[in-house]
């Protein structure tokens, strides 16, 4: 096959024949595809292909180097596992939708253009809302149709971005660009609300749990990562990322601890593991960049892994609340060794991914002598491993027998499940495989005493606190458990503070929510008065009238023409 | 070759001669053969003339051998070769519809006078194009309007005769206003002929009289093409006539007006009359942008999809109108492929629509829920057209809309290009109406047990959704012809 042919054609092209094939065909087909393209990346070569003029322009469909790479392996690879995982799925739907949103999503990371950047961009928002309607529900429509539009806001941002920038240097291509001029600031704002940005990022939690099991583990993996890899690729550097980072890595920790529904909880963590991934951009050394791709690397496949496991919980038992969940241990044991294994990978456990990626940007940000960012992050990190590490696994399968006896989740998933935690332990025990394949030449090393020691004291302490609270018999722990991350981070301030802040939060989402319900139904009542026949915008005109504006326009025209 | 000599005249005569045709065999059948036959010989002479034009020569044929300007002259060059091109390949492709089409929705006895009607109008929209005489221009109009008054009335629903009653009479006021310009024009220059008018309206252009002419020109023409706010007859007309009809009218009628009025402002008055001494562009441009708006909004409130479409119509001819208050060489590109374009979109979108109330029995959207599991295809066509509406890259909507916001730019103006950019948000509201009630509804009791339409109504309808896609992507063809005839058009225009 031509260097030229685009990859991501692979997988749209290919997901277009999915619906004439039925059974085990089919199913053998899905997991051709992936393995197809990967087979394909491996021997393509590097530079830029695919060239094709298009109204004028030169566009580069595929621009292979290592950070496009980099990102095409681990998406083929997390479309592969989301396939196995989705292999009982009789939804056609939801099966082409996928794979048309993973080769967008392969297709964008490959442009080597604005122009074909952009036209990926807005196709991987179109085909991954469907994920989130294929769950056909009330609430997962409305939450659909709000992810869309601000998807395709953001696209628009990086369209307007795209042409100021073009018309201020003359260049389509898609390269470094910078926050200096106003088409740099635009098209960061468009990407930032792909990586979820702090206030850009509500549609992450928003949509993201209304997804089917299926859907939402393959959302986890394509949409955020792709922002991640365009701010890596045109923003490398940027000082502003720091700070946006160090917020993003922080503020959802708070959410998160007061989430009850453990979807939305991943979805919070998710969000703070981006906030690492942007500071790793923001700092822009070479170990920051490395450390950046590579923890985007190992987080597709630990967050993949963690919401494959709630996704196999949701499918059993029907819900993902913590408060209805406990004691799926004896049901699903499977499942939670391998959710233990994506919690110890999110966590930063040592010999696991997150370990190896993660102390990378904390070095990066520690060479680079920003001494609040690693104090935030490694709050975060103390954060995450609360909630992510200890929450979810507790809650969903220990914690208070909740009485639930269910089967363990079905063979694709587990197989699916299987692979993902293989691949967290493998790169977190051998890093130098990941390292190899990072866009720039690495010999660090994660295994030192200092990384180990300060990772466990972290974890250790972390642990030993969320012991402490469950002991003593503080419960129920869901709201209570606020106390426990914050109560770490102000060890100096009154505890109180904490609470009082936790709460202020809940009661601003609350205040929040009831006024955005509140104009929403204005509106729609509005709308649909305008509905009704006798509605301003629906009915018919008389005659009379249009022809008093024919006569109106005439005198308008000779009175303009006259005075001229 | 005697008969390439004459390929302006054949085509209009062809299509002409076979409107008579057909009501003498009074046969649907064999009317419907005649026809077809005559639209495929017009498109045959279309591309043909085309191909001639296509270096940006023009043909000139004077009409029973008098000379311009005293006889009537027929004029080919790239625009009106362009335009040719588009109404004949819409007819082309509309006829061997019609057949299905109408066989549910128009008596048995009516058929013959139907595909007469048809032919009729063809003839007029092809006349408008071709001719290089104002008062040939005027007869034109009046032939493809009359004809199209009664193609609407045909609509099985009684309020197809109100409609097109009220398009009759709006329709008379813009020709009158038409023909008052016209016989203003001809007062004061003593021609009717438009090269001919050209050359001597240059020294009277500032008189009162030839500003009256302009004013009752752009009125009159603009309630035919349906700018904003003279578009009201438009919503009605386009509901209540045939399917058929509707797609073909949709497809041509406005685009065919468009092309009128360039022709006047460009090859009569001149460009740097009519754009640079008067406020024409800030009035065009202001409605313009409350076409695209205002329309996409109560598009978005419409009940019934094919009067949804027709409020789209009427915004996206703002976006064509827009184009030309540029008064760019990518400005009027923009509006002549947009016009293409949409000419493509619009009669795609009213065959499939056609091909769901053939099935559905209706037009509304509350009919039309839960069609995309009764008619995948159709519902696929109708959300294709949808993204061509809304200008999504790979389909032909986005080429205009792109050269629309190249054009400001170009101008200095961020303003106007984020204004296109916000109205094609409003068109994804109003295409998502139909994609909520197709995708996301049980289906309608009356869709119960159906299934696809027949072939012979599908099958043009995907290839016209083939084209969106295709000029979407290969623009050789819309976008060469549009950007030539712009090119010639500012460049004679001055």
């Amino acid at each position: 096959m031509s260097a030229d042919f685009p990859v991501a054609l692979i997988l749209i092209l290919g997901a277009l024949a999915v619906p004439l094939l039925r059974g085990s065909v089919r199913a053998v087909y899905l997991l051709l595809l992936p393995v197809a393209a990967f087979a394909w990346l491996l021997a393509a070569p590097h530079g830029a292909f695919g060239q094709v003029q298009l109204l004028g322009q030169t566009l580069v469909l595929m621009r292979v180097d290592r950070l496009s790479l980099l990102f095409g392996y681990v998406f083929l690879i997390a479309t592969l596992l989301s396939v196995i995982y989705a292999l009982h799925v009789k939804d056609t739907m939801q099966q082409v939708a996928s794979l048309v949103y993973a080769g967008c999503a392969i297709g964008a990371v490959f442009a080597g253009d604005l122009i074909t950047l952009f036209i990926y961009w807005e196709l991987t928002a179109v085909s991954s809302v469907l994920l989130i309607w294929a769950s056909r529900s009330n609430s997962a429509s409305r939450a659909g149709t709000r992810y869309l539009v601000v998807q395709l806001l953001s696209g628009m941002f990086l369209l307007a971005g795209g042409l100021l920038h073009w018309r201020a240097t003359g260049s389509l291509a898609f390269g470094p660009i910078g926050i200096d001029s106003l088409g740099g600031a635009l098209m960061l704002i468009g990407i930032g609300v792909k990586c979820a940005f702090p206030l850009l990022h509500n549609w992450l939690q928003d949509a993201y749990p209304e997804a089917t099991p299926t859907g939402t583990v393959v959302l986890s993996a394509f949409t955020t990562k792709l922002g991640i890899y365009a701010l890596a690729r045109a923003y490398p550097g940027t000082e502003m990322l720091i700070w946006i980072g160090t917020l993003m890595a922080a503020f959802p920790i708070f959410y998160a601890v007061i989430e009850n529904d453990l979807r939305r909880v991943l979805a919070y963590s998710m969000n703070n593991q981006l906030g690492f991934m942007v500071v790793g951009v923001g700092i822009g050394t070479e170990l920051a960049i490395n450390g950046a791709v590579a923890h985007a690397f190992a987080d597709i496949l630990f967050k993949a892994l963690l919401f494959m496991s709630m996704g196999a919980v949701l499918l059993r038992t029907g819900t993902v609340k913590g408060s209805e969940l406990g004691g799926l241990y004896k049901s699903m044991p499977w499942t939670t060794g391998f959710c233990i294994v994506g919690a110890a990978s999110i966590s930063a456990f040592p010999l696991f991914s997150g370990f190896v990626t993660k102390s990378m940007i904390m070095s990066a940000a520690a060479d680079g002598g920003l001494l609040t960012t690693w104090l935030v992050l490694l709050f975060a990190s103390a954060g995450v491993f609360h909630h992510a590490g200890i929450k979810i696994p507790y809650f969903a399968f220990f914690s208070h027998d909740a009485g639930i006896r269910c089967n363990e989740a079905p063979r694709n998933m587990l197989a699916a499940m299987a692979v993902a935690a293989a691949l967290c332990i493998g790169i977190g025990v051998y890093p130098g495989a990941l390292y190899a394949i990072l866009p720039y030449a690495t010999s660090y090393e994660p295994y030192t005493t200092g990384h180990v020691v300060t990772q466990l004291q972290l974890l250790v302490f972390s642990a030993l606190a969320f012991a402490v609270l469950m002991r003593t018999g503080i419960y129920p722990p869901e709201l209570r458990s606020v106390n426990l991350d914050s109560d770490w981070f102000y060890r100096v301030a009154a505890p109180a503070s904490a609470r009082l802040c936790s709460r202020a939060i809940a009661a601003l989402q609350h205040a929040g929510g009831s006024l955005v319900d509140g104009l929403t139904r204005r509106i729609i009542e509005r709308a649909q008065h305008e509905r009704k026949p006798q509605g301003w915008l629906v009915r018919s005109r008389p005659t009379g009238s249009m022809t008093l504006w024919v006569m109106i326009m005439l005198l308008g025209y000779l009175v303009l023409y006259y005075s001229s | 070759m005697s008969l390439a000599l004459h390929l302006p005249a054949l085509q209009v005569v062809i299509p002409l001669i076979s409107a008579p045709l057909a009501v003498l065999v009074r046969r649907g059948g064999w009317a419907f053969l005649i026809v077809t036959a005559a639209s495929w010989a017009a498109l045959a002479a279309a591309i043909a003339l085309w191909l001639a034009t296509a270096d940006g020569a023009t043909i000139s044929y004077a009409l029973g051998n008098w000379p311009p300007p005293w006889g009537i002259e027929y004029r080919v060059d790239r625009l009106s070769s362009f335009v040719l091109l588009l109404v004949s390949a819409t007819a082309a492709i509309v006829l061997p519809y019609a057949r299905a089409s109408i066989e549910r929705e128009i008596p048995h006895a009516q058929h013959y006078l139907f595909y007469a009607m048809f032919a009729l109008c063809l003839t007029g929209l092809l006349g408008i194009a071709i001719t290089g005489d104002a008062f040939n221009a005027f007869v034109f109009l009046e032939i493809s309007s009359l004809s199209g008054y009664v193609l609407i009335a045909l609509g099985r629903d009684r309020r197809a005769l109100v409609a097109a009653y009220q398009y009759l009479i709006m329709g008379s006021i813009g020709a009158t206003f038409f023909v008052i310009g016209v016989g203003l024009l001809y007062l004061m220059t003593g021609t009717l002929n438009l090269a001919d008018m050209a050359e001597r309206i240059g020294a009277i252009r500032e008189s009162r009289s030839v500003l009256a002419a302009l004013a009752f020109l752009t009125v009159g023409i603009s309630l035919k093409l349906a700018l904003f706010p003279l578009h009201q007859w438009l919503p009605n007309a386009y509901t209540y006539a045939p399917s058929v009809v509707t797609a073909f009218l949709a497809a041509t009628a406005t685009k065919v007006s468009i092309y009128l009025l360039i022709r006047f402002y460009y090859s009569v008055f001149g460009e740097s009359f009519v754009f640079q001494k008067l406020p024409l562009p800030e009035i065009m441009l202001v409605m313009s942008i409350a076409a695209m708006f205002v329309a996409s909004l109560v598009a978005a409130f419409q009940n019934d999809l094919k009067r949804l479409l027709a409020y789209s119509s009427v915004s996206q001819i703002g976006y064509i109108t827009l184009g030309l208050s540029y008064d760019t060489v990518n400005g009027l590109t923009a509006s002549l492929v947009h016009m293409f374009n949409h000419a493509v979109t619009k009669g795609g979108l009213f065959l499939f629509v056609g091909c769901a109330v053939a099935v559905a029995g209706g037009s509304s959207l509350a009919r039309l829920s839960g069609l995309a599991r009764v008619m995948p295809l159709t519902s696929f066509g109708i959300v294709l057209g949808g993204l061509s509406l809304i200008g999504v890259p790979g389909t032909c909507g986005f080429i205009g809309k792109w050269y629309l916001i190249l054009a400001a730019l170009e101008k200095g103006q961020w303003g106007l290009a984020m204004a296109v950019v916000t109205s094609s948000l409003l068109a994804v509201a109003y295409v998502w109406r139909f994609v909520e009630t197709a995708y996301f509804r049980e289906p309608h009791a009356s869709l119960a047990g159906r299934k696809e339409a027949p072939p012979a109504l599908l099958a043009p309808a995907l290839l016209l959704a083939g084209a969106m896609l295709y000029f979407g992507l290969e623009t050789s063809v819309s976008l060469g012809s549009a950007a030539g005839a712009a090119v010639m058009l500012m460049a004679v225009g001055k």
